[in-house]
């Protein structure tokens, strides 16, 4: 298949299964919990709920409010999108490194952030400002596992370094695995999931991800809500693009081959979000002021594995 | 063919024409010293500033594109009587050029509105032209005392500048710190163009180029560092910059921030680069823990003020550590013999004191009309500016984006190169460097997020929410003329983010005259990507990027409008049914930063935060103190003061002497004289 072929494929495949990881995460949960809860489809007929619904907009909203689903919603999509999940060499990874992915999720979050205090309510200005006191550990965190990764591959291009784990060089690594814990730690904090912050209540003082969109409503929610699932995705492709690389397809090849590597990544998914579910179900959240420390534990280890590769370099 | 012909005499004549420009800049302070009370001698003062600066952009631009072969210097028979003032305009001189005379146009262009809304215009228009013209003398500088000379000029000017508003005790104070730190960091320059001209050597640039086997480095780095670095902001010398920066007028503020730094960091990389001949490998290591430790402590400074003006002062300082970081590696890879990763450091490096002075410069002046609009730089006082100030509020957040270093602006590509030169650092040769550069890598990735922070809450409590104060809610858009600039900044801003290769390949001819290298031209790499060293290490590309944003946006937007129910309702503000009446109670500055300044300052400022809530029933206000220390200034500063006051008390014991104590006192020194000279000539 042609490479701008796989990146439309790839384009519409993260926006179509993306609530249905969110609804299989809820799903699994509810049944480690003894409970029948919501089938896995729920989540779009949400979507479509909110959709159709009236927007209500506080009276003293500012552009940016209204504009800032839409931008969220798109930057997170392009992100989502440069990740390769079911084959490798898209025409756009040769945009956009892993550096700039992190980036990118960086301007989404800067958005949100913003959006919450533009109607000038305490759950917002709570909300946005706790929301950057996570991402001000979380993205270096982040950023150290990039390093890790790319000095253990060589390159910050996702589809070199997916194709270096899957080549015979890759060998463990110590290095690769501080990185993966470090990366775990900051998909939990970075999608709002337990121990970082709950994604299933509103009216909790703890509350953060939730506390930003408040204000939200109708069509606004509902791409923010589709932008939340995206984002889960997201880092969920990217582990399952970096540390379980078997299965994709790569460039060039065959329908077979892209059908396994779909296949692949679809188990990928599955196993992904259960371990999630079973992870969220047998841990407590925290109290505000321990995350910076969980945080802290992630941004320490990566930066171990950045330096025991860089001091492990002799030539 | 005109413009061809043209092109090519200002790139011969480039030296001439620039210091004619810099004469120029001289002349209007003269003039404008002589008749600045009328507002319209204000508007013309400030329109040819703009204009000389644009016509020195320009040759900037020529002595880039079509650099004159030969090199030509001019030699100018003013200055010191046995040497000529020599002036010229190599490679690193033009992009500098450039760097401080684009935004100086713009922000001059700024000033033609807004300088009218200063009360003594007097006070502030003599100085303004002389600055520039300063500033442009030590770019163009081609000996140490015209060097010397244009930094001398440039810090009293500002000083002026500083201290035209002198009714405010802060501003005096800031002018008492600014000077003394202006006057240590001069003579820590002077001091190393002396250890490098050496006994007999000249104080042109060439010669010391010549004779730099005979200097002692390692004092050469340190004194610059002192010198450069304490006008830059390094840790710990910064802390002139951000009490002096703000007190200026905004648009000379943009002017300190964005451009005089920048003609600090030339200072850097002239003589350390350039005349302090091959580095040592030992020389990035100061360098890079200065550096680090600046562009955090700038940044978690920046966090806990709620003073508009000093929130970006101390960013000021922050980004000066992310120039250094560069600079730090190029030295570092330079002198490990890694040619291409130096010339890759070392762009980051000036593309990011490029990208800086764009936005710093933007978001002073965005500073200045919300002063000029409200009279508060208090953000506690602020808020709601974006449907009274729409104008400002987009160029500031265009700004704040870009400082934050998200994609696709221009502060984005500066870090990101930053961050593939630190990937390439495993090849050093030494075990510390390689322990110190991903912990200067980290440093560098906190301070980017932490900056992402400080400036949602800059913007957020700013510009969002409601407004605080009736001075906030009867602010008015700023006049036309800074609209203009800002949105000129703006531009530029998301220009430099989206095709940064154009900014790459023009620096690529002064990394072949500082390092010896380039970088693979990157104009020519295919869709605008830029991809520094290989395709594989790393690309990026900020049109693209742009471009799918804008289209993913645009796509959701209509998909939205196509499907999605249109009703829509203006309802007052839900906050789960308890809406404050009062704006006092939204989320200020200091509430936002609180969960960081609990996580970052207890331990680097002795936070300590008391609240004191009256028991039930009683109606006093509850009440919530916050006690910041200024680390730094307590430990380096404050005991250096009380020393000098000590000694000035105990010093002031002579000044009441009777005559014969006086007279005992200058024969016991002349004896001492005697003796010293009697001891060295045996």
């Amino acid at each position: 298949m042609r490479p701008w072929l796989t990146q439309l494929l790839q384009l519409a495949l993260v926006l179509v299964l993306a609530p249905w990881l969110t609804g299989l995460t809820r799903t699994f949960k509810s049944r480690l919990m003894r409970r029948v809860g919501p089938p896995p489809l729920q989540p779009y007929r949400d979507l479509v709920k909110l959709l159709r619904k009236e927007t209500v907009v506080a009276d003293n909203a500012s552009w940016l409010f209204r504009a800032a689903p839409y931008l969220i919603f798109a930057v997170t999509w392009v992100a989502a999108a440069l990740v390769p999940t079911f084959c490798t060499g898209l025409t756009f990874s040769a945009a956009a490194d892993l550096i700039v992915i992190v980036a990118l999720l960086g301007t989404a979050r800067f958005f949100l952030a913003l959006a919450g205090l533009d109607v000038g309510t305490s759950f917002g200005g709570i909300g946005a400002s706790r929301e950057m006191m996570f991402a001000s550990l979380a993205e270096p965190a982040m950023l150290m596992v990039v390093f890790t990764v790319s000095l253990f591959a060589g390159s910050t291009q996702l589809s070199y370094v997916s194709a270096y784990m899957l080549s015979t060089h890759a060998g463990l690594s110590i290095s690769l695995a501080l990185a993966l814990v470090a990366l775990i730690i900051v998909s939990l904090a970075e999608n709002a999931r337990i121990p970082v912050d709950n994604p299933a209540t509103h009216l909790e003082l703890t509350m953060v991800h939730e506390a930003m969109v408040l204000e939200y409503s109708g069509r606004h929610l509902a791409l923010i809500e589709a932008a939340a699932s995206l984002k889960l995705l997201l880092y969920l492709s990217l582990i399952a693009c970096v540390f379980t690389p078997w299965g994709t397809a790569e460039v060039d090849a065959g329908a077979w081959a892209y059908g396994l590597g779909l296949a692949a990544y679809l188990l990928k998914l599955i196993a992904g979000a259960s371990l999630l579910a079973v992870s969220e179900t047998a841990t407590a959240k925290m109290r505000v002021f321990r995350v910076p420390e969980f945080l802290g534990v992630a941004l320490m280890l990566g930066l171990l594995g950045a330096i025991l590769l860089f001091v492990s370099r002799l030539s | 063919m005109r413009l061809a012909e043209a092109l090519v005499f200002a790139s011969r004549n480039v030296s001439e024409l620039s210091a004619a420009g810099v004469a120029l800049l001289f002349a209007l302070s003269a003039g404008a010293t002589a008749l600045a009370r009328h507002f319209l001698i204000t508007r013309s003062i400030y329109t040819a500033c703009a204009l000389a600066c644009s016509a020195l952009a320009a040759l900037g631009m020529c002595a880039l594109i079509a650099p004159p072969v030969p090199p030509v210097t001019v030699s100018l028979p003013i200055g010191l009587p046995f040497a000529h003032t020599l002036l010229g305009v190599d490679a690193l001189s033009a992009v500098f050029l450039i760097i401080v005379n684009l935004t100086s146009a713009i922000v001059s262009a700024g000033a033609i509105g807004y300088g009218v809304h200063a009360r003594e215009p007097q006070r502030v228009v003599p100085f303004y032209p002389a600055f520039i013209g300063a500033m442009n003398l030590v770019v163009i500088a081609q000996d140490a005392f015209s060097f010397l000379l244009g930094w001398e000029l440039m810090s009293l000017t500002s000083w002026a500048l500083v201290v035209s508003d002198d009714r405010s005790a802060d501003n005096r104070r800031a002018g008492i710190v600014y000077l003394i730190m202006a006057t240590g960091g001069a003579l820590a320059l002077l001091l190393a163009f002396g250890v490098l001209a050496g006994a007999h050597g000249g104080y042109s640039f060439a010669q010391m180029r010549a004779a730099t086997a005979l200097a002692p480095a390692a004092i050469v780095l340190i004194l610059t560092l002192i010198g450069a670095g304490s006008k830059a902001g390094l840790v710990p010398l910064h802390a002139w910059l951000p009490l002096a920066h703000p007190a200026a007028p905004s648009h000379v503020s943009a002017l300190m921030s964005g451009v005089m730094t920048k003609v600090a960091v030339y200072g850097f990389v002239r003589i350390v680069f350039d005349l302090a001949g091959p580095p040592r490998l030992w020389w990035s290591t100061p360098v890079l823990i200065a550096a680090g430790i600046t562009a955090l402590l700038g940044v978690l400074q920046a966090l806990m003020e709620h003073d508009l003006k000093r929130l970006l002062a101390y960013h000021t300082v922050e980004n000066i550590g992310i120039v250094f970081i560069g600079l730090g590696l190029a030295l570092a890879f330079r002198a490990a013999a890694m040619p291409i990763a130096a010339a890759l450091a070392f762009i980051a490096a000036i593309f990011h004191v490029f990208n800086h002075s764009l936005f710093k410069s933007l978001l002073f002046l965005g500073s200045g009309a919300i002063l000029n609009a409200s009279g508060e730089r208090d953000m506690e006082h602020l808020g709601g500016l974006i449907h009274r100030m729409p104008v400002t509020a987009v160029a500031f957040l265009v700004g704040c984006i870009a400082i934050s270093a998200l994609p696709p602006f221009n502060g984005f590509v500066s870090e990101w190169l930053t961050f593939q030169a630190i990937l390439l650092s495993p090849q050093l040769p030494e075990w510390f460097l390689r322990l110190l550069v991903p912990a200067v890598g980290a440093t560098l990735a906190c301070s980017a997020a932490l900056a992402a922070a400080c400036f949602v809450k800059a913007f957020g409590v700013t510009f969002l929410g409601r407004p605080r104060t009736p001075a906030a809610l009867a602010a008015r858009e700023t006049d036309r003329f800074s609209q203009v600039a800002m949105l000129l900044f703006a531009t530029l801003c998301l220009l430099a983010g989206v095709v940064p290769g154009f900014i790459m390949d023009a620096l690529a001819r002064t990394s072949q005259l500082l390092l010896g290298a380039r970088l693979a031209p990157q104009a020519t790499q295919p869709w605008l990507r830029i991809a520094p060293i290989e395709p594989t290490r790393g690309v990026y590309n900020g049109l693209l990027v742009f471009v799918m944003i804008a289209l993913a946006a645009v796509a959701t937007a209509l998909i939205a409008r196509r499907i999605a129910a249109h009703a829509s309702r203006r309802v007052p503000a839900w906050d789960c049914g308890f809406p404050d009446p009062s704006p006092v109670a939204q989320y200020s500055a200091t509430s936002f930063a609180q969960p960081i300044r609990r996580v970052f300052g207890t331990a680097l400022f002795r936070v300590r935060e008391r609240v004191s809530m009256p028991s039930p029933g009683d109606t006093t206000a509850a009440a919530l103190e916050v006690e910041l220390h200024d680390t730094v200034w307590e430990t380096f500063y404050a005991p250096v003061i009380r020393a000098v006051g000590t000694l000035a008390d105990r010093l002031t014991r002579l000044q009441f002497l009777t005559i014969r104590k006086y007279l005992m006192l200058v024969f016991a020194t002349l004896i001492l004289l005697l003796a010293v000279i009697g001891l060295s000539r045996s």
